[in-house]
């Protein structure tokens, strides 16, 4: 005989029971609270993984990457390299490597610019000598504060010439055009705010 | 159904059939999983029932999944130690329903014990310990058979070809598992858990303790006594003995079950023989337990467990536990943290900083990145703005008020924790209420605390931030501006300086971004002070590395990037002018310093360039920091901090070279056995046994590099401390001053730090340098060191 003695119907009872918040044992499968369980007993790479929103990639993707989608997946899960955003203008080089050196050694940074001021422009790459460490910076770095302000970090493909400079059609980045509020350490209003605060000109 | 027609349909049955069998059966193994794993979790019905009725679940149709079934308790029985009580439970049912089942469980367990032990899995072996222990509380194993097995664990202790540590580990397992079960055996055992005591207490009373001054964060027992683990743990089994093992806080859910449970039959725990002593052994480091807080600290409410109550044992470790679980998912665990369950009955904040910074501040090293613990600090406050940012405060100005006996290695992490926390909250704090410290010697404690932490801040922010933040009390601790000085500049020099119009030339050169040669060129120029005195060619050129230097150093001084850039670029010639020579490499350093000493971390950075671009040998920095001319910076955190920093490059180094022979190697002794060819073999080629020799040489350089860098650093430890206390000796002055306080503080430091490598030199670190005629003082460092492991 098939399947046991273990009366499907009891088995129903006893999971809604025990687990109200899920409906069908299909999703229970596959949801992130099962997997949290399931990760408690087996400690597998894949569940680990599935366990750890902090390292996730974000929804977002570099419009401007040279490659597959394919090519830009895989370097985005090596890489070592972190996108930094919604820093100050005035956060310098100093402040980056004493912070995010507390996540591990730091490679390199390099400060994002404005294309045409080559000042610094709000954003900066942030490169690891190692995967583990950039993990570490994205696990505990991520959200907390420099400079006042709370910073983001989210991985990048890796740093290539050109990629410094802000795609903002005023020179910086393109979320400066186009913000509404102001932001005294980001250069005040928005960029297209600001264009129309000017006094016309007669 | 007749037999034969019933044969009949298993043929019909298609593979279709089979297979939706099997994948049923996998499906129901995967259910039942998930329902044990969840079992205790929020539910609408009680734990009871729940209990109950997956028992009967699970015991319907035991035969057919008893193996799946077997390995998912047993796993859960060592990997969820919070749930130890709701799964004995769940066996005990089990068992009693069926005896088989319950002999193949603990037949299992014993496995795994053996295993555990056999792997150096201390804290498996533990839990699987504590776990046999409460089966007893549900009957499915006999106390006589666990008294056995405790008996065991305490032979080890008999042994004395063994380091204490090992005995050490099973006496700890032993007590921590008496909360479950010491009633139990208290009412049916009285003189065999008398006798066991027995048993502990001696060997508690005998046992060394030389590691303890070395673990512990605080020097002074005042207020609260920081005690070794082993007796801090066996004073709390005391105490639950003297309230006759009336226990709390642990839930037994198989108590609302004794009526079914009694009639079960028990099982005896088979004979277990514990491996012996080897030397690849390893075992926990002892500690001292961290004590912060008591019960007067914290407001009015739930009160904080007494020190030597068995519910702060209990607590304190589910919250490590849960430390450990979460630790890389720092939102989640600040949730899981202050959901603990019964936190209306205990101070839950006061706890949760206390375990929080008891793993901070943990000796030899955390067992996490410090940041982890910080960043989830924030995250607790950010949950519970109303209660959390207190209780973090009150324990800063406890730590601060106690910072005159605090451990140097514990002070630096202290330093690092406050700027970053305030870092995150606009530096905002009660400065005033410190103000006393500004009249004290800036090597006090107090005064040299506000100092470093001012200097970590300014790093986080910049100066002006900083002098803006603190009562102008504080003037005299905010940093001097950080800035660059320049030697050769044509403002400030005076003009017969030597060197002076070869720097402008450099200059200039530098900035038309002129090649290696062309610099080289102008060094040229330069005469050698060194050739008046000696007879034969000079080894170096003074004159030239410092115009080099400080011309280069002058030029990329706008930031990081812009120094790094500069001596990438003329890595030529820092190899021409300075090359291996250590008097040349000393030079570079100290003209650095010159140029920079007052932005320290310029000078951290630029220490590891040097060592990265090796334009100086780890052996020259640690001279550097030892030498005459950085006396006066010598107890500054940021010397420090580029020792630790050469010391770990260094490591990093061997262990790389390392994991690149047996890398090696293992692709060659498997590309032998390996006949197909795969991507692999044709991506990278077997190394041959010249390039793996060539390999290991390389390994070899490097730790003998490893081992002369530490020997340097002890050596010139020795010489200092040596120095420092016969000539108080000689003066009538007590050695004890700040300097030597700090000092010997560092020494300790390095042994804590990098305790794994040095661990590795520690024969030859005590034949050669920390012989018995060395003075006692500085011989406890390197003794408390090697009580870790005695």
């Amino acid at each position: 005989m098939e399947g046991g003695f273990i009366s499907e119907q009891y088995l129903e009872i006893l999971e809604k029971v025990m687990h109200p918040t899920v409906r069908a044992y299909g999703t229970a499968r596959t949801t992130s609270r099962a997997l949290q369980v399931f990760q408690k007993v087996q400690h597998t790479a894949t569940e680990m993984s599935m366990m750890t929103p902090s390292i996730d990639l974000s929804s977002y993707r570099d419009q401007h990457f040279k490659g597959s989608r394919a090519d830009q997946e895989r370097m985005l899960h090596l890489s070592t390299t972190l996108y930094v955003g919604n820093l100050s203008f005035y956060t310098t080089e100093e402040q980056l490597y004493e912070l995010f050196g507390r996540a591990g050694d730091v490679k390199k940074i390099v400060m994002g610019l404005d294309k045409f001021k080559k000042t610094p422009c709000g954003f900066c790459f942030v490169e690891y000598f190692t995967r583990d460490d950039a993990e570490m910076c994205m696990r505990f770095i991520n959200g907390t504060r420099l400079d006042d302000r709370i910073v983001r970090t989210d991985w990048d493909a890796g740093f290539v010439e050109g990629r410094q400079y802000g795609r903002g059609k005023s020179g910086g980045q393109v979320r400066d055009e186009y913000r509404t509020d102001y932001d005294s350490g980001r250069g005040g209003y928005g960029k297209i705010v600001q264009q129309k605060m000017l006094p016309k000109l007669t | 159904m007749s037999r034969r027609k019933f044969d009949e349909m298993s043929e019909y049955d298609s593979s279709r059939d089979r297979k939706r069998r099997r994948t049923d059966a996998v499906e129901i193994e995967d259910r039942l999983e998930s329902l044990i794993i969840r079992v205790g979790e929020k539910s609408t019905s009680s734990l009871e029932s729940n209990l109950e009725g997956l028992a009967s679940v699970l015991e319907a149709d035991i035969n057919n999944y008893k193996g799946k079934i077997l390995k998912i308790l047993s796993d859960c029985a060592v990997k969820m130690p919070e749930k130890t009580t709701i799964y004995t439970t769940l066996v005990g049912l089990l068992n009693a329903k069926n005896y088989n089942f319950g002999g193949e469980f603990v037949d299992m367990m014993a496995r795994k014990l053996k295993e555990a032990v056999k792997a150096c899995m201390w804290k498996t072996a533990r839990y699987v310990l504590r776990f046999f222990a409460d089966l007893v509380n549900c009957h499915v194993i006999s106390t006589n058979s666990l008294l056995q097995l405790l008996h065991t664990f305490l032979d080890t202790a008999r042994d004395d070809n063994s380091p204490q540590v090992r005995s050490d580990t099973y006496v700890y397992a032993v007590l921590s598992c008496l909360p479950w079960v010491g009633r139990e055996l208290y009412e049916k055992k009285e003189q065999d858990l008398e006798r066991l005591l027995k048993h502990i207490e001696i060997y508690v009373r005998k046992r060394s303790r030389k590691h303890m001054p070395g673990l512990r964060v605080w020097r002074s027992d005042r207020p609260h006594p920081q005690e070794e683990y082993l007796d801090c743990l066996w004073a709390q089994i005391c105490k639950l003995r003297s309230d006759n093992w009336q226990e709390k806080h642990i839930a037994r859910p198989y108590v609302a079950f004794d009526s079914i449970l009694c009639e079960a039959l028990q099982h005896n725990i088979p004979q277990i023989t514990l491996p012996p002593h080897h030397s690849d052994n390893t075992y926990t480091f002892p500690w001292v337990v961290f004590r912060l807080f008591d019960y007067t600290d914290c407001p009015e409410g739930p009160v904080l467990p007494g020190a030597h109550s068995i519910e702060r044992y209990l607590i304190e470790e589910h919250l490590h536990n849960i430390i450990k679980e979460y630790h890389l998912e720092r939102k989640q665990c600040a949730a899981v943290l202050l959901d603990f369950p019964l936190k209306h009955k205990i101070p839950l904040e006061y706890m949760i900083v206390e375990v929080v910074m008891a793993e901070l501040f943990h000796l030899p090293v955390p067992r996490y990145l410090e940041i982890c613990y910080g960043s989830l600090l924030i995250e607790l406050c950010k949950l519970q703005p109303a209660t959390m940012p207190q209780v973090l405060a009150q324990a800063v100005e406890l730590l601060f008020d106690r910072i005159d006996t605090m451990n140097v290695c514990c002070f630096d992490r202290f330093v690092n924790w406050f700027a970053y926390h305030l870092s995150n909250f606009q530096f905002k704090w009660s400065w005033d209420d410190w103000l006393e410290a500004a009249q004290l010697d800036p090597m006090h404690p107090r005064a040299k605390f506000i100092i470093e932490v001012l200097l970590k801040a300014m790093r986080l922010s910049y100066r002006q931030r900083i002098a803006e933040v603190v009562p102008e009390q504080f003037d005299c601790f905010v940093p001097l501006k950080p800035e660059p000085v320049y030697k050769f500049s044509i403002d400030t020099a005076d003009a017969d300086l030597p060197g002076l119009d070869t720097a402008q030339r450099l200059e200039s050169v530098v900035r038309a971004k002129g090649s290696t040669a062309e610099v080289l060129q102008v060094l040229a120029e330069l005469p050698n002070p060194l050739r008046e005195n000696e007879d034969s060619e000079p080894t170096h050129n003074p004159l030239q590395i410092q115009v080099f230097v400080q011309t280069l150093l002058h030029l990329g001084s706008k930031s990081f990037s812009h120094a790094f850039a500069g001596i990438s670029k003329f890595l030529k010639v820092f190899e021409s002018t300075v090359g291996n020579n250590e008097e040349g490499q000393l030079i570079v350093l100290r003209e650095m310093h010159d140029v920079w000493s007052t932005h320290q971390q310029m000078v951290v950075m630029l220490c590891d360039k040097f060592l990265r671009t090796q334009i100086v040998s780890c052996a020259t920095m640690a001279n550097w920091i030892f030498s005459k001319e950085m006396t006066s910076e010598f107890t500054k955190n940021y010397i420090w901090e580029i020792l630790h920093g050469t010391i770990r490059k260094m490591n990093k180094h061997v262990a790389k070279l390392q994991r690149e022979v047996n890398e090696a190697r293992e692709r060659r002794t498997g590309n032998e056995s390996d006949d197909s060819s795969s991507d692999d073999e044709e991506q990278r080629p077997r190394p041959s046994e010249e390039e793996i020799e060539r390999m290991e040489e390389k390994l070899e350089t490097a730790q003998a590099d490893q081992k002369n860098l530490f020997l340097i650093i002890f050596q010139r430890f020795i010489m200092i401390l040596s120095e420092h206390l016969v000539r108080c000796d000689t003066d009538g002055r007590d050695f004890n001053t700040h300097w030597y306080r700090w000092t010997i503080g560092r020494l300790h430091q390095i042994f804590m730090m990098h305790n794994t490598q040095v661990e590795r030199y520690s024969q030859t670190l005590s034949t050669l340098l920390f012989t018995q005629d060395l003075e006692p003082h500085i011989l406890d460092a390197f003794n408390q060191f090697v009580a870790l492991r005695s």
